[in-house]
């Protein structure tokens, strides 16, 4: 192994390589290609990952809604079609049974799903928007950006039923002149005036809300509507280890055993489970990163044997070379280290420029999406996969070099010099 | 210096063998300069790969400087022809991506010199054959007397025993010849041992001895007066 480390043997195949230029690109470029697919492939994969990361930032992965409809077959002296109402008690039972739920938030909403939004009126301007009673928990499940100066719903509001609203950047639009700060400021909702504490941002990405929705608390939607106990959905986050799919279940369980419906009724209940259709983004995302690892790797592989080949080639018509080396001194296992290295060495060439290429284009991307409407950032490729390629690479390379090698040294010096 | 001693040497054709060398005896002393001649299936090319080590003897035995040359293995063979031989080749086999001066330090790289060293041992060789100012060109910007003489050169770099020239003139014409043969003779004069073959008789004229080879025994040899090329060049 020491001649690994001894400057003459680098000089000598850098001398054998820069004096074939022709050779070294032509070979150097299958595996400089490789590596610049398998960078770019990868590091595209992982951007699209970054993107649907970020894209679901603002709300809990592991969420779902649950809201009640009409029962579908007859229970317990019921009839069928009993229309069903979630109760502010459903909420206690279900986090007192189920303990993977993290966050739960009952809401009551008007102008969603059918029902008349909101008349509400500032001075001259009015507009008709979607009202929500909500906990101060509601944000812990989906994010809610609040604009300077402003805040969201909290305990205080909910105990002493302020009427207090956080709007949306639309309202604000369509009910403010421009420059003008809404908190402080009053709105007529209905027939009731509300100080306006916070305006509330367009999440990017995935979103529960529009920029239209407005915000009370529970308690002052309850007084205002007189709505009692009632609840429109449940808004409930589960631990990030929970099987959703199963706490979801399990909800659905409880609520047709306290609402008194038939366990095998699909009906009673309806919900949307938010993390497992994001498991299955997820899951797309994992494959195309699979996939993209399986391609490069592919590529790579083609561009080293490339490079075996070449290399042989280069050997048969390096014979005569080889056997003056021979003749004048060079043992078999010089000759045959000296085409490895080549061989090493150009494969460690090309991986760092096909990186270092891979890597531009994929700083270009970046740069390109950063602002796009597209769930893509951060394009990057983990160091230990580069290391990894790269290692994948000199490994094959020492492995292809082989070939071509021991054909050098199965050349008698006599016949490679004999040959005209 | 060469002890030689009843060799054979027969190469499998098939299922024919042709029997190239019929029992050698021959011996070379330091200092000589020894032509070997013979028309071409004489067996002289054959003798001179023995001596090589680049072919191996079927019966017989070698001895190098005292070290008895049998059943090397390729690394061992390496060693010596680096240790003990230089070559020279009619078709002058310099590296053609090396220039001139990298051309002649390749032995001494693989004797294992220094970078520097080498470079200046290089320069030394190239300057006693006269070609100092052509270190930096490649093999293609140099005549073909340039070319073996550069030859000669890295042949001689190594500081090897024995010099191994096969028809070092046989690419030439007579006048660059004549220059070859002038600095083969040069070299002769410090005290080096040459071999060459040749099937040249003026070329021959040139050595100290000739040997005659035919149908693989030698039918001559003969110490000659020695016809200096300079009085040609």
């Amino acid at each position: 192994m020491k001649f690994l480390f001894d400057s003459n043997t680098w000089q000598e195949i850098f001398g054998s390589i820069s004096k074939n230029k022709t050779r070294t690109i032509i070979t150097v470029i299958g595996v400089l290609w490789g590596i610049f697919i398998y960078v770019a492939l990868s590091g595209a994969a992982k951007g699209l990952d970054n993107g649907f990361d970020k894209a679901f930032k603002t709300v809990a992965m592991n969420s779902m809604f649950v809201w009640a409809q009409n029962t579908s077959m007859p229970y317990d002296g019921f009839k069928t079609g009993r229309p069903m109402q979630l109760k502010l008690g459903d909420v206690e039972t279900l986090e007192n049974r189920i303990p993977e739920i993290q966050y739960i938030a009952p809401r009551i909403t008007q102008g969603q799903f059918g029902s008349k939004p909101v008349y509400t009126v500032r001075g001259q301007k009015s507009g008709s928007y979607t009202l929500n009673g909500d906990y101060p928990i509601y944000t812990k499940i989906s994010t809610k950006k609040i604009f300077d100066g402003g805040r969201f719903i909290n305990q205080e509001d909910m105990d002493q039923a302020r009427k207090v609203i956080v709007i949306g950047e639309r309202v604000q639009q369509e009910l403010y002149k421009k420059g003008e700060d809404p908190v402080g400021s009053y709105v007529r909702v209905g027939n009731v005036y509300f100080q306006v504490i916070g305006v509330h941002k367009l999440a990017q990405g995935v979103s529960f809300d529009s920029d239209s929705a407005m915000f009370i608390p529970f308690s002052t939607y309850r007084k205002l509507y007189n709505s009692g106990d009632n609840v429109g959905y449940l808004c409930i986050a589960a631990y990030d280890d929970a099987d959703v799919v199963q706490v979801e279940k399990d909800i659905k369980a409880i609520l047709k055993s306290t609402h008194r419906v038939n366990p095998k009724d699909e009906r009673a209940f309806g919900s949307f489970n938010l993390g497992e259709r994001f498991g299955e983004i997820m899951g797309f995302a994992d494959g195309l990163t699979f996939m993209s690892l399986v391609v490069g790797i592919a590529t790579i592989l083609a561009g080293v044997i490339g490079i075996g080949n070449i290399l042989l080639i280069s050997v048969k018509e390096r014979t005569k070379e080889l056997g003056v080396r021979r003749a004048l001194g060079a043992t078999p296992s010089e000759v045959r280290n000296q085409i490895i290295l080549e061989s090493v060495f150009l494969t460690l060439i090309a991986g760092v420029v096909g990186i270092i290429l891979g890597a531009g284009l994929l700083s270009g991307l970046n740069a390109f999406t950063k602002d796009a409407d597209f769930p893509y950032a951060n394009p990057t490729v983990p160091i230990p996969y580069v290391l990894g390629a790269l290692a994948i690479m000199v490994i094959l390379g020492t492995l292809i070099g082989l070939i071509p090698a021991q054909r050098a040294v199965s050349i008698k010096p006599i016949d490679a010099l004999r040959e005209e | 210096m060469i002890e030689i001693k009843d060799l054979h040497k027969s190469y499998k054709m098939g299922s024919n063998s042709l029997h190239v060398l019929k029992g050698i005896n021959f011996s070379v002393k330091e200092g000589e300069l020894v032509a070997i001649m013979g028309s071409s299936g004489s067996g002289k090319s054959t003798l001179l790969n023995i001596l090589g080590m680049l072919d191996e003897l079927d019966e017989g035995s070698y001895d190098l400087d005292g070290v008895p040359i049998k059943n090397l293995n390729e690394t061992k063979a390496a060693q010596y022809r680096n240790k003990f031989l230089g070559f020279v080749f009619q078709s002058f086999n310099l590296i053609n991506y090396k220039s001139a001066m990298e051309n002649v330090a390749l032995p001494l790289y693989y004797q294992k010199v220094g970078r520097k060293e080498r470079q200046e041992k290089a320069l030394k060789y190239l300057e006693q054959v006269g070609l100092k100012e052509w270190a930096t060109h490649l093999p293609n910007e140099l005549s073909g007397g340039q070319k073996q003489r550069v030859a000669i050169a890295r042949a001689m770099a190594a500081e090897p025993k024995v010099l191994l020239a096969d028809e070092p003139t046989g690419a030439l014409d007579s006048k660059t010849s004549y220059e070859v043969m002038d600095l083969i003779q040069k070299i002769n004069d410090q005290g080096n041992t040459i071999l060459l073959v040749t099937h040249e008789p003026d070329i021959a004229d040139m050595c100290k001895r000739i040997v005659h080879l035919k149908d693989g025994v030698i039918i001559e040899d003969k110490k000659v007066e020695q016809v200096r090329a300079s009085q040609y060049v």
